[in-house]
């Protein structure tokens, strides 16, 4: 039956959170007001904060009933139906929630919420804040709120809502026509892809950071608005540097999913969506170094302004960009368009034009320093490393906009046939390397003159010792790598090299500071041990991408088209099942097909899996042990987790190591067959290894023609260049996926056949169910036959057997090494060491008076001293 | 002058050559028929091409090529682009899965020795998003 009780209750909760976050905005706003403030008169401000908790609740209320529809299989709802599936395990279901837009809408949201009514709540030393920063915060809630508001007035359609049912939503559908009550059965489920535990997480940690990146924003422009114009970024910093990190994190989760699930072979494609976030984060980072150097030396506010007011207006830009539908062809993997572009266009203009108007009102007010910055003051390379951010930020905008151009000019008439970069690694890499190397020598001699006294000889003395670490550090490597055969690379390419030293220049420069603060004020570390950790993350990427090395070349021999011989990399080889492959220094062998099992570690051959007519379900055809436990037994009835994933063994040994790994292939009706990496993880590097095709599972096989053999027992014979023996033949009670009645009569052959590797046992079955005579062959996968028990000639005590012979199951396999990349990872998480630190002491400072800075700044001077 | 304005005046030019890298780097769609052109005129820039597999009378593709056990880096097909221009197309990788459902098919690469090499191919399947069929033969009520 269906339930459009909860339907409703959500979608009368979106309005009522519309129309909250309008009387919240509009009250704080009265409530920001200058006369109001001197009157004193709180009456306005009440009258927000009680709509902003109505807001709050309604929000609430809407995760709850959508998440109830996921949660209870309403296949009624479009949203559970194309989302969802009755086999979704409970924690996919929560990935379900945000695949859609309007998921991922209600989720900014959320965070906005909680956000704000945190700043609602810690904000009530310093009171002023609250109205004008409120009012910001609800304003952009209208704007978020609209997209799934789901009203159709006319032709104009405001939003699209979750609660939409199926017939509204296929209203043509004959189904509907015949019973409006039709509910589906099962839903057509969540994208292969995004069943991943990263996924689980990655969307909110990302979007916590597009809420959090409102903070310093909302404090912005409050600052131009009420003539505060460095009063806000005391209470802006920490708040900066908490978006930056949860942004910062949900990048990388986002880059590690992509290096475990898809199979492009890397982290990082380049891809228009991963762009559309590292772009406003560059610039966030720029933001808060001169926030920084503002709060040290009174300078940069104007630059302080425009860096945080674009790091906003960037993230509605990365909004715009991946669920307008405007990249197209671009991108591989941007929301479905829902036709809310002109929506999300005009909160994007709305919020742009707010900010820059405000912004060049006030110009001539904020105030500014005549001062000239010596080149021997931190400040200076501060400005310059945030300068330096910013144009790294400006050539991914650039590129990653070009589909942008070519819609614009053709909304204005002019036909544009603009492509991104053929090669868009080569072309990133060209202006995002250099910019690696001029950040990583910034950081290392910005922090050790922030940190040391700003003159020449103290900055020489406090140069020498990382410089000669680094020289030293750096040329054993190279040497190293170079002239012994230590690591699987050879460091000679001289941009690369030039990267790796000024980033280990960096990471020592910083260890210094931290050693230099072990004796004072560890609390004051955390900007060092974040520009550590950007360091070992640049030296991971240099590595692990610059070194990445394919060792699935083809050396066959056998090529087609010899006119291309040189330039073309081959860097795929197929394995025939159980015949080794020499693949760099590994012996690699393909070993079958396997499925993973509940309440099985591991994964399963598929041979010991009978497969019956629900897809869930299989039964067992020996027993399933795993080591010496027997977890379960032949016969069983066998729950599989999820039967569109096959696993491929694939066994590399070299004289060093064996080890298993387990690439994936899934699969799925809708999105044809994806592969996933598997990867084995060393401490010096990771061995990625995909499938980049197998035979198309649906396709029938070719089973050649049958061949008919007449044995008696203990004959052998040779099938398909095997031996086999014909032991004999035994009755069975019981035939897996049959059932037998009173005077059905079951019989097995026992044969044995000796493969490479070992020897199979087959039992095809000759039964007589209901006076026909019915065959259960048997099929080795391994060997590439099938076996059929045809007939019993119990007068001569022979038996007739035949046998159908296929091509050999085999996959076609890609891997390659990829050195250091653990660096990346460890850097990620000491960069996010170092954030969360400096958010402590930011937010101490923040908190504090001014007395408790000039107390900071005093020690400071004494560190110097 | 201040140091400030020097700096301005060199980001501003680094900004300036950005855009005009980026203008050299970007890539066009093109039809194949200038794709041919630009190879005759020595010119091996990358270009993108739009088409879709060329078919028989029932919606067969035709001349597709892939033998894994042979060459698996080996795949070739004929794409006709929106000229309606055919064109041998040579991918040394493996057949992307899925590649006889698509739709349309965007290719980047170029014109080499009479056939276009691709070193990408981007496929736009209709039923990728668009789910717009229920089975209705499995559902209960």
């Amino acid at each position: 039956m269906i339930n459009t009780l909860i339907g409703d209750f959500g979608h009368a909760s979106v309005i009522v959170a519309f129309v909250a976050a309008i009387v919240a905005s509009y009250a704080y706003f009265m409530a920001a007001r200058q006369k109001t403030e001197e009157s004193g008169d709180t009456t306005w401000r009440k009258l927000a904060r009680g709509a902003f908790y109505v807001h709050s609740i309604a929000v609430v209320a809407i995760i709850f009933s959508l998440f109830n529809i996921i949660y209870e299989h309403r296949y009624e709802y479009y949203y559970a139906w194309s989302h969802s599936s009755n086999h979704l395990p409970v924690h996919y279901m929560i990935s379900c929630f945000w695949e859609g837009q309007e998921g991922s809408f209600l989720l900014w949201m959320f965070w906005h919420v909680a956000l704000g009514v945190v700043l609602m709540n810690a904000g009530k030393k310093n009171k002023q804040w609250e109205a004008p920063v409120m009012a910001i915060f609800s304003f952009v809630q209208i704007f978020i709120s609209s997209m799934i508001l789901g009203v159709v007035i006319g032709d104009f359609k405001l939003g699209s809502s979750p609660f939409i049912l199926m017939r509204d939503f296929m209203a043509d559908a004959p189904v509907f026509a015949m019973d409006p009550n039709f509910k589906p059965a099962d839903g057509t489920g969540l994208n292969p892809l995004l069943q991943n535990y990263w996924m689980v997480i990655h969307p909110p940690t990302l979007f916590l950071g597009y809420a959090a990146s409102l903070v310093p924003f909302a404090f912005a422009i409050a600052g131009l608005w009420k003539g505060k114009f460095s009063e806000w970024i005391r209470p802006a910093l920490p708040w900066s540097h908490f978006a930056a990190v949860t942004l910062g994190i949900g990048i990388m989760m986002g880059a590690y999913w992509a290096y475990e699930t898809l199979n492009f072979g890397g982290y990082w494609n380049w891809d228009p969506v991963e762009n559309a976030v590292y772009i406003p984060w560059l610039v966030l980072v720029g933001g808060i170094h001169t926030m920084i150097a503002y709060r040290r030396s009174k300078q940069g506010l104007r630059a302080t302004f425009i860096l945080v007011i674009t790091s906003f207006v960037l993230i509605l830009y990365a909004t715009f960009l991946t669920r307008s539908g405007i990249l197209g062809n671009a991108s591989v993997h941007s929301f479905t368009d829902l036709g809310l572009s002109g929506q999300l266009f005009t909160y994007m203009m709305a919020f742009t034009v707010l900010a820059i108007g405000l912004l060049v009102y006030n110009w001539k007010k904020i105030p500014t320093t005549e001062k000239e910055l010596s080149t021997y003051s931190a400040e200076f390379w501060v400005f310059i490393g945030a300068a330096v951010l910013c144009l790294a930020a400006f050539q991914v905008l650039v590129t990653t906009s070009i589909p942008v151009y070519n819609s614009f000019l053709g909304f204005i008439g002019i036909e544009s046939n603009a492509a991104l970069p053929a090669d868009q690694i080569a072309h990133y890499t060209k202006f995002q390397l250099w910019a690696g190397v001029a950040i990583a020598i910034l950081t290392g001699i910005g922090q050790l003159l922030w940190w040391k006294k700003a003159n020449k000889k103290s900055f020489k003395d406090a140069i020498t010792m990382p410089l000669m670490l680094t020289l030293l550090f750096a040329s054993l490597v190279i040497i190293l790598s170079n002239k012994f055969d230590i690591f699987t690379f050879k460091l000679d390419n001289p941009v690369y090299i030039l990267l790796f030293v000024v980033s280990l220049f960096a990471v020592f420069a910083n260890f210094s500071i931290i050693l230099g603060l072990l004796q004072k004020k560890i609390t004051l570390s955390g900007g060092a041990v974040a520009h550590i950790g950007i360091a070992l993350m640049l030296i991971g990427i240099l590595f692990s991408s610059g070194y990445s090395n394919i060792i699935s070349q083809n050396n066959s021999g056998m090529l087609y088209s010899r006119e291309f011989p040189d330039e073309i990399n081959r860097d795929n080889v197929l394995l025939w099942r159980n015949t080794p492959v020499q693949m760099d220094r590994f012996k690699v062998s393909y070993h079958g097909q396997f499925q993973e099992v509940k309440g099985v570690p591991g994964y399963v051959n598929k041979e010991l899996l009978y497969q019956t007519d629900d897809m869930y379900k299989a039964i067992a055809r020996g027993n399933i042990q795993v080591k010496d436990k027997v977890y379960f037994e032949t016969g069983d009835t066998l729950d599989l987790i999820s039967p569109e994933n096959t696993y491929y063994e694939v066994s590399y040994a070299s004289e060093k190591e064996n080890f298993v790994l387990y690439p994936r292939a899934q699969v799925n009706p809708n999105m044809g067959l994806l592969a996933s990496p598997d990867i084995k993880h060393f401490a010096g590097k990771d061995l990625y290894t995909h499938v980049s095709t197998v035979p198309d599972p649906n396709e029938e096989k070719d089973w050649g023609e049958l061949q008919e053999y007449e044995v008696s027992a203990g004959d052998t014979l040779v099938i398909n260049d095997y031996i086999a023996v014909f032991n004999g033949i035994e009755q069975i009670e019981q035939v897996p996926g049959v059932q037998l009645a009173e005077g059905d009569v079951a019989v097995q052959a026992a044969m044995k056949i000796m493969g490479e590797r070992k020897n199979y046992h087959a039992h095809p079955v000759l039964m007589i169910k209901d006076q026909m005579m019915g065959r259960v062959p048997e099929i080795i996968e391994d060997l590439g036959i099938r076996i059929t028990f045809l007939n019993i000639d119990t007068e001569n005590h022979k038996f007739k057997i035949g046998v159908n012979v296929t091509q050999k199951d085999y996959i076609i396999l890609k891997a390659m090494e990829k050195p250091f990349v653990n660096i990346l990872w460890i850097g990620t998480i000491i960069m996010s060491i170092g954030f969360v630190m400096a958010i402590v002491r930011r937010n101490k400072e923040g908190n504090g008076g001014e007395g408790k800075v000039t107390k900071v700044r005093e020690e400071r001077k004494a560190q110097v001293a | 002058m201040k140091k400030s304005h020097i700096i301005g005046i060199i980001v501003i030019a680094m900004a300036i050559g950005i855009i005009m890298t980026t203008a050299g780097d970007a890539s066009t769609y093109v039809s194949f028929g200038d794709a041919i052109e630009l190879a005759k005129d020595g010119n091996s820039t990358k270009v993108h091409v739009v088409g879709r597999l060329k078919k028989d009378d029932q919606g067969h593709i035709v001349g597709m090529h892939y033998e894994p056990m042979k060459d698996p880096n080996y795949f070739a097909f004929t794409l006709v682009d929106t000229n309606r221009f055919e064109q041998r197309v040579v991918y040394f990788n493996p057949k992307p899965q899925d590649f006889e459902r698509s739709e349309q098919v965007v290719i980047t690469g170029n014109m080499q020795n009479e056939v276009f090499v691709a070193d990408k191919i981007l496929l736009k399947c209709p039923s990728k998003y668009t789910e717009n069929e229920i089975q209705t033969n499995t559902a209960g009520i």
